[in-house]
């Protein structure tokens, strides 16, 4: 790979454009590890998200073999996990730790981290024509402090008090109070301190993404010519940039009530055989673990949508270019977007109906949530349309795309039930929600990754092309999969089956589904293997697969793909192309593709074939 | 172990396989070009049609046969107004469901790549924009109503017959107080708990004198209840699930659900013909390694039954005083003498 770029770099020095430095060779670690090259930032972040993401889910088949066969022994686990699961059996406190490093994983390391972390990187600077990020070493420091929060968190899986058990929504006395869960020692201080980290990472990224955006747009680049996967870097950016503090200083406060004896969440609390006290004798009180839940979930819900947003984004785009049409009402998907960032703010005590809110407070929760459906419908409904008389090329990223559609229609509608205060009272904290948020959001923005990974794969890896044969075997086992484990769940919740219980044999009520969840965990076991056969495609790809034999291989408007096939750093080997329309003119004039780089003249006076040539 | 070594011994054979397989097919793929592109845009969008043919089956099918384990119909008055609710929701949802579906799929079907047309121009129409804006605004406007109607039934103030239960969370359980002959909860504090006091009554209080402490939650059929609802260490959540009743216990912060049971435990073991039926009480929020485990049994009877079991429950307060006459250190007699 070295010597590959260094190729493209003594391009790059022939054009005036670029700073001092990289005018010489760089060194293996100004290059590959501390770089400040957009391009090997999104790889970083890639290539660490997808290492998390294995680690997450496989969690997941861990306890998922104690939900199928709780009586059962598995010695492999003990092997895995030592003292944890002595004889093969799970231990309810390192289960409950499983559930909660697989939430706090897949959510922030994976989805956030490894989606938008990745795609943002990678795509803004190309797709804008910009020749890096506002700060490239803003940009290097929020992948570093990713690094660490990660770090931290495998760090914290090590300790003899084992990881934080508390669940991923870490809520308050329970995770405050170390004698009221082992993972509430130690491990919890890891993890909010990993979550601090995170935050920083997360605040370095999305100001450099919302300021590349804003003022380093090529010229004629205006923001409603953008990419649909712009505009969703871009609310996803200001999603963060506005909600990640709230949630640090919920987390900074809890830090203080569990190592500095103040009681901003803790009121009126017996444990341990003795009321909990300051350290001068006098009862804790006054605090309320409420507010916590307040700022937990004002990150917490926006967190859905900076998970779903560039997913959402990255469809959108495909779904058009692999089409061969336009994305159907571009402005219509642009104001859906910002309805939806709006509206993010004004969700959050949805997750709270039954939390001792005032009903009145849920009630306003109650409308706006509902709301929310209906620039979501709006989407969904102009996918469809985008696709409706379309030429599909079925590649694996358009297969992917499809299936985010369906899971995204799927998981939506059953939020419907849940956001309506009075239905959530049955259904809050069943598996009716489990398979609610897994199908919209975890489901969803994992086949985002997948879109994006396939699409701009090229671009990623130095021009190589993905096997698309392993990409069809890999999207059709996961797709089914996917609703062959979550679908059933909703029966559970049918029954009441609460989410977060250890085994059900002790209530008559859900010890009823014990072939159902056989059936579940087969399913996710299958799953979990299949994607074994995206990881050897992305590792082999990424370092024999095929180059691109054309700049444009999806014969594709947006700008990355007017850049070398191996793009140095800086992208553009001359000046940065200049931008004349928007980005999906598919089909006009009858002209398959309409480049935004290319003016009119050039394209309309001759005809299609010469064109082509031209590009090519 | 053996087995475990030899099962994944045999995926990692199967991903290698996979991958030789993928290699070949690629190979071939490059050879052929468009062809092949077609070929596989053609396979692809007939399993996208299989998909919804055999999805739609499965799930109709897997409904029907997974719904006699679903709750029963609700045992409370509120639960048939959520049930109720649940339908409208599903008469609103299952058509975009159903329709939507079918349009993706088989538009991925028919409108694949096979050489045989190209796309159609359409940017877009402010007018079905307009269209399926209006549409949801109308069905979710609507949805908001029945919700907000119900809610505020459910939340509002209990009646004033209702009769008071508290329930307090713990890890890892929970413990029933009745508000006794004045049916009033007095007073309690975590400061006065020890060994013979549980709860941390204060026996100052007189209302806590008749107050008793019941293994199992009893209530009374068409006997409207309210619960007021506690913890003292973590967070916990009362939960009935036949009686769609879930509401968080938070410490320091007491929160309340009144609700009305309407069929006796006999009527549901009648009705499911299941002799052993209970109705159960659960812990919904997770509170520790033992959250699983936090069951009570709730016995829902007819008047005569329910004071039948009324007149053998003995008050805290008479029982300490009796053990306190027995063994004069123990605990909280400082407090009791002081009366």
């Amino acid at each position: 790979m070295a010597t590959i770029e260094s190729g493209t770099e003594i391009k790059i020095d022939v054009h005036g454009h670029h700073e001092h430095e990289h005018h010489h060779e760089e060194s293996f670690i100004s290059k590959y590890i501390f770089s400040q090259d957009h391009k090997m930032i999104a790889r970083q972040f890639l290539i660490t998200g997808v290492i998390w993401a294995f680690i997450g889910v496989l969690f997941s088949v861990m306890f998922r073999l104690q939900l199928a066969w709780p009586d059962e022994s598995f010695p492999i686990l003990e092997t895995l996990l030592g003292k944890w699961a002595a004889g093969g059996k799970l231990a309810p406190n390192f289960y409950y730790a499983l559930v909660t490093m697989h939430g706090t994983i897949m959510v922030f390391f994976v989805l956030t981290a490894g989606l938008s972390g990745t795609f943002s990187n990678l795509l803004i600077p190309l797709q804008i024509g910009a020749r890096d990020m506002a700060s490239p070493f803003l940009n290097m420091l929020s992948y570093w402090f990713f690094f660490l929060a990660g770090m931290i968190m495998l760090v914290s899986l090590f300790i003899s008090t084992g990881p934080a058990d508390g669940g991923w929504t870490a809520y308050p006395p329970l995770n405050a109070l170390p004698q009221a869960s082992s993972g509430s020692a130690f491990g919890m201080t890891l993890w909010l301190l990993s979550m601090a980290m995170f935050i920083v990472s997360s605040l370095l990224g999305g100001l450099n993404y919302i300021t590349t955006i804003l003022n380093m747009r090529t010229e004629g680049m205006t923001m409603m010519r953008l990419p649909l996967t712009i505009w969703a870097f871009f609310f996803t950016a200001v999603l963060g940039v506005l909600s990640f503090p709230v949630l640090l200083s919920g987390a900074i406060l809890l830090l203080f009530d569990r190592h500095l004896g103040t009681s901003f969440y803790l009121s009126d609390i017996y444990i341990g055989g003795q009321p909990l006290t300051n350290a001068a004798g006098e009862l804790l009180q006054g605090g309320s673990p409420i507010l916590f839940q307040h700022l937990f979930w004002f990150l917490g819900h926006p967190e859905v949508y900076i998970v779903i947003l560039p997913a959402m984004g990255m469809v959108s785009h495909v779904l058009a270019t692999n089409s061969r049409k336009p994305i159907f009402g571009y402005s219509a998907m642009v104001m859906s977007i910002l309805a939806i960032t709006v509206l993010a703010f004004l969700v959050w005590a949805h997750h709270m109906f039954v939390s001792g809110l005032n009903p009145f407070i849920g009630s306003i929760f109650v409308l706006f949530t509902l709301l929310i459906a209906v620039p979501s419908a709006i989407k969904v409904f102009n996918w469809i349309g985008t696709i409706w008389r379309g030429n599909i090329n079925f590649t694996p990223d358009t297969l992917f795309a499809i299936g985010f559609v369906s899971l995204f229609i799927s998981g939506g509608l059953t939020g419907i039930y849940l956001g309506n205060s009075a239905l959530d009272i049955p259904l809050h904290d069943t598996y009716f929600v489990v398979a609610h948020f897994h199908i919209v959001m975890g489901l969803a923005a994992g086949f985002g990754l997948f879109v994006g990974v396939y699409h701009w794969f090229p671009k990623l890896f130095n021009g190589r092309q993905m096997n698309n044969t392993m990409g069809y075997i890999h999207f059709w086992i996961t797709f089914v999969g996917s609703y062959l484990i979550f679908w059933p769940m909703h029966y559970l919740g049918m029954t009441g089956v609460p989410r977060r219980y250890f085994q059900f044999s002790n209530f008559e009520t859900f010890n009823v589904y014990g072939d159902l969840n056989v059936f579940i965990s087969i399913a996710a076991i299958v799953v979990f293997f299949a994607q074994f056969v995206f990881l050897i495609n992305f590792i082999y790809s990424a370092l024999y697969g095929t180059k691109m034999k054309t700049l444009n291989p999806y014969l594709s408007n947006s700008l990355e793909w007017t850049t070398p096939i191996e793009p140095g750093h800086g992208n553009w080997p001359g000046a940065i192309p200049p931008v004349y329309r928007g980005p999906y003119e598919y089909g006009k004039n009858g002209t398959d593709f309409v480049p935004q780089h290319l003016p009119d003249n050039a394209i309309w006076p001759k005809d299609e074939k010469e064109t082509k040539t031209e590009l090519a | 172990m053996l087995t475990t070594f030899l099962g994944l011994s045999i995926i990692a054979l199967v991903l290698v396989i996979v991958f030789q397989i993928a290699k070949a097919n690629e190979l071939v793929a490059s050879l052929k070009g468009e062809e092949m592109v077609i070929n596989r845009n053609r396979v692809n969008a007939m399993l996208f049609l299989l998909f919804l043919i055999f999805g739609m089956i499965g799930a109709v099918w897997s409904t029907f046969h997974y719904a006699p384990k679903f709750l029963p119909a609700p045992s409370s008055e509120h639960g048939t107004w959520l049930r109720n609710m649940f339908f409208w929701t599903l008469v609103a949802t299952v058509p975009v469901f159903i329709v939507t579906h079918i349009a993706l799929f088989v538009f991925s079907f028919q409108y694949k790549r096979d050489g045989s047309r190209s796309a159609f121009y359409f940017p877009g129409s402010n007018r079905l924009e307009l269209i399926w804006t209006a549409i949801p605004a109308v069905v979710m406007i609507l949805l908001v109503y029945e919700g907000m109607r119900n809610w505020y039934k459910i939340t509002g103030p209990a009646p004033k017959e209702a009769m008071v239960v508290e329930a307090t969370g713990q890890q890892f359980f929970w413990t029933l107080r009745y508000g006794g002959k004045d049916n009033k909860t007095g007073k309690k504090s975590v400061k006065l708990i020890n060994g013979d006091n549980a709860l941390g009554l204060d026996w100052e209080d007189k209302d806590n004198r008749d107050d008793f402490i019941a293994d199992e939650l009893h209530l009374k059929v068409n006997q409207p209840v309210l619960v007021r609802i506690s913890a003292i260490d973590v967070l916990h959540s009362f939960y009935l699930p036949h009686f769609r009743v879930k509401m968080d216990a938070v410490p320091g912060i007491p929160t309340q659900f009144w609700f009305t049971p309407t069929k006796t435990t006999k009527q549901m073991r009648e009705e499911l013909k299941n002799p052993n039926f209970n109705y159960e009480l659960a812990c919904a929020e997770l509170c520790g390694q033992a959250h699983f485990n936090m069951r009570k049994v709730v016995v829902v009877e007819d008047e005569a039954d329910f004071n039948q079991w009324l007149a053998k429950q003995e008050p805290a307060y008479a029982k300490l005083k009796a053990s306190s006459s027995a063994t004069p250190d123990s605990g909280n007699t400082g407090q009791t003498q002081q009366n």
